[in-house]
């Protein structure tokens, strides 16, 4: 993992006391409400419905068990005992009380934890793979490339007032699990035929009320040049994004105004003035930062594991393996993940205990590693197959040993009209009542791998546009509705999915659900056929037809 | 503090020595003058052939286009923020020191508050025209709480140490 040196502590500990002398002269009334907000804003404090709510960095998604206790016990002091994993891969804190904001930040800098730019319009905290330096097929590990973005983007002096937030994710796997598509800026890693890694440069995807997939502007960028391109990329930004409107200031709108050709002349115009300076990334220094990212220790162990084939025998541990396990790239070892998607809870939220017990969990048997996903899910990177019964048992202890990753209940859902001052309609319940109605696991497992995404307004921080059910929450006339859209992606096959038609009551919405589900089941060809092949070899018609034919 | 003094510069409070004339008011024949780009562009001649400083306003979205041409004879470039939130002069700002090479006077005018301060030098800006009497106050006693350990280069080399671990890492002297 990455570990803090003398300068990474100086930094936070000067940004903790700056953001102390700002919440002084906010609470004495120096500042006005207005003046303060960006500034709050850019240290993830909002303002909801409610109270402040406080957003933390987790770079890359990657934790500690150390970091997860302190998390565990800030929730147990300042909130209600419980945090929220937000599909960012943050963590946010929904009862904070604005006065506690510094002291709070002082106890997360002790762990080298920050809340800086987690919004506000500046470059946001930078997502990976949540599989990272563990995965099979990982071509090399990318949180590296995003400590190193995290750094040269914190507190940026050129682009910390952009015209609308900006989010960069980095995987270096073929198969893409952080959705780098629907980025403003998505690079995806691979290793050209000389043995020299680099980036394909995705530029201008993203959701919000005018879902776009991202346009590769560069299909090879050698690693050195990662800073100098993204600075060229951010400055086009910076200078021509619209101000006028805030729904057309993201960098999309940039893109798709000004057209794929232009803008990819106009990035690589800017990055050969830049190309070659001070924001070289010298090879030493991409080495010295891959050293904080090295494989723990881990045995030398047969692929194959006794004990986790014998569990197997238990139906239930068979399914945990199928569904919560990936393959790591040492062998004798799995990654499991941790569903935070138990029957009926409110997705990716955990208690203080649930976290001092997953803490200790990864601490005993995944090297002191955690990772948190943009599914809201927690992972354990590194488990002996041997001890995946065990941990098993644990989980299952604290209410969250469900082996349902990747099926219908494993469900991504914004906060909602529960908490968002934004919101037009709530996602959490919607959320609880799917996960109830298909909480038979047998009948998750012949439906498959389904991903269900919900969102409680068109700012889409629940990803409907890349659920292979979208569900979009809408108010008519001070009434809730849910539309439904159809055959979204957000891995390398990304699409943006489909709206299916009129919107559903809240009542009506999970039998809707169900009915395309039944429809699904119907029509695939076989068992091997998932919903979202099947979507796209039919298309929208049969759904159509079971949803509004009468 | 004469109430004149709004010019931030090199560590102290100073008086204006510029004058902004409105756009259909003649040029005056002598005095350090600053015009808006268009102004400058129709009368670049005039305004070379008098004598005193030439300077440039730039208003966000304006960019120095047909201004780089002549930056060996503009001694003060002013971008101005409208609102602080509105970040544009600060990538002006960059182009005209790291790009173009400009040496004179950079100023920063309009919305500039503390809580920017460290962003604007490190920016390029070497000037801050300071409206804001709490901003004033904290820059006249040196109070401004901030970071000064900085990840990425930026255009103001000069008051900055290169940090001892990456080489990109920077630390305010």
């Amino acid at each position: 993992m990455y570990r803090y040196d003398e300068f990474d502590h100086a930094f936070v500990r000067e940004r903790v006391a700056e953001f102390r002398d700002q919440v002084a002269r906010r609470l004495s009334g120096e500042m006005t409400e207005d003046q303060f907000k960006p500034l709050r804003l850019m240290n993830g404090v909002y303002l909801q419905l409610h109270a402040y709510m406080l957003r933390i960095a987790i770079p890359y998604g990657t934790l500690s068990s150390k970091q997860l206790r302190r998390l565990a016990h800030i929730g147990r002091v300042y909130d209600k005992g419980s945090g929220h994993f937000t599909t960012r891969q943050n963590l946010q804190f929904n009862w904070i009380k604005l006065a506690d904001v510094p002291q709070i930040l002082e106890e997360l800098a002790e762990v080298e934890m920050h809340a800086i730019q987690t919004s506000g319009n500046c470059i946001r905290n930078v997502t990976a793979d949540h599989f990272a330096g563990a995965a099979a097929d990982e071509v090399a590990d990318p949180r590296v490339y995003a400590e190193i973005l995290r750094q040269w983007s914190s507190l940026h002096p050129e682009f910390s007032f952009l015209p609308r937030k900006f989010k960069l994710a980095v995987t270096a796997a073929p198969h893409d699990r952080a959705a780098v598509q629907v980025h403003d800026i998505g690079l995806h890693m691979k290793v050209d035929d000389k043995g020299e890694r680099g980036f394909a440069v995705w530029v201008g995807g993203g959701q919000g009320r005018t879902p776009m997939v991202a346009k590769k502007v560069r299909d090879f960028l050698p690693e050195a040049d990662l800073l100098s391109y993204c600075e060229a990329i951010l400055r086009i930004y910076n200078l021509e994004g619209r101000r006028d409107n805030k729904y057309k200031a993201r960098i999309k709108i940039l893109v798709h105004e000004t057209g794929e050709a232009e803008i990819t002349r106009a990035i690589e115009a800017e990055f050969a003035e830049l190309q070659g300076k001070a924001l070289t990334v010298p090879a030493p220094e991409i080495e010295r930062i891959a050293r904080y990212f090295a494989l723990p220790d881990l045995e030398t162990l047969r692929a194959r594991s006794e004990v986790y084939e014998t569990a197997k025998r238990d139906p239930a541990f068979a399914l945990f393996a199928r569904r919560n396990v990936h393959a790591h790239k040492v062998p004798g070892y799995g990654i499991v993940t941790i569903s935070l998607k138990p029957t009926g809870a409110p997705p990716g939220d955990a208690t203080s205990e649930q976290m001092e017990a997953i803490a200790d969990i990864a601490e005993r048997y995944s090297s002191d590693e955690l990772r948190v996903s943009h599914e809201q899910n927690l992972v354990l990177p590194h488990v002996k197959l041997d001890d995946i019964p065990v941990v098993f048992a644990q989980l299952q202890k604290i209410g969250l040993g469900d082996a349902n990753a990747g099926f219908i209940t494993d469900i991504i859902a914004c906060p909602g009209l529960d908490f968002c001052a934004l919101a037009n309609a709530r996602s959490i319940p919607v959320a609880q009542r799917l996960s109830e109605r298909f909480e038979d696991i047998a009948r998750q497992a012949e439906i498959g791998d389904l991903k269900i995404k919900i969102s409680g307004c068109i700012n889409a921080c629940g990803h409907h546009h890349v659920g292979h059910i979208g569900i979009l929450g809408v108010d008519r006339k001070g009434e809730e509705f849910y539309q439904i859209t159809l055959g979204g992606s957000g891995d390398e096959t990304c699409s943006i999915g489909e709206i299916v038609g009129p919107g559903f009551s809240s009542d009506g919405i999970v039998d809707a659900v169900e009915t395309v589900v039944d429809t699904y089941l119907k029509l695939r060809i076989s068992a091997d056929e998932p919903f979202l092949a099947a979507y796209r070899r039919v298309g929208q018609a049969p759904f159509k037809e079971a949803l509004y034919a009468r | 503090m004469p109430d004149d003094a709004s010019i931030f510069r090199n560590g102290t409070f100073h008086a204006d020595t510029w004058t902004f004339p409105a756009d259909d008011v003649p040029l005056p024949p002598s005095g350090d003058i600053a015009v808006g780009k268009t102004r400058f562009l129709a009368e670049i001649q005039t305004l070379r052939a008098r004598n005193g400083g030439i300077g440039v306003v730039l208003n966000p979205g304006e960019d120095p286009d047909g201004i780089v041409e002549h930056l060996d004879r503009i001694t003060l470039v002013a971008l101005r923020f409208t609102k602080y939130s509105d970040g544009r002069p600060y990538s002006v700002a960059r182009l005209l020191r790291d790009r173009h090479g400009y040496k004179g006077e950079l100023r920063a005018t309009g919305d500039v508050l503390r809580d920017q301060v460290i962003f604007m030098l490190r920016a390029g800006f070497d000037s801050l025209d300071v409206a804001h009497a709490g901003t004033r106050e904290a820059l006249r006693t040196g109070s401004i709480v901030g970071v000064r350990h900085h990840y990425q280069p930026a255009s103001d080399e000069a008051r900055e140490a290169v940090g001892p671990v990456s080489p990109w890492r920077r630390r305010s002297v």
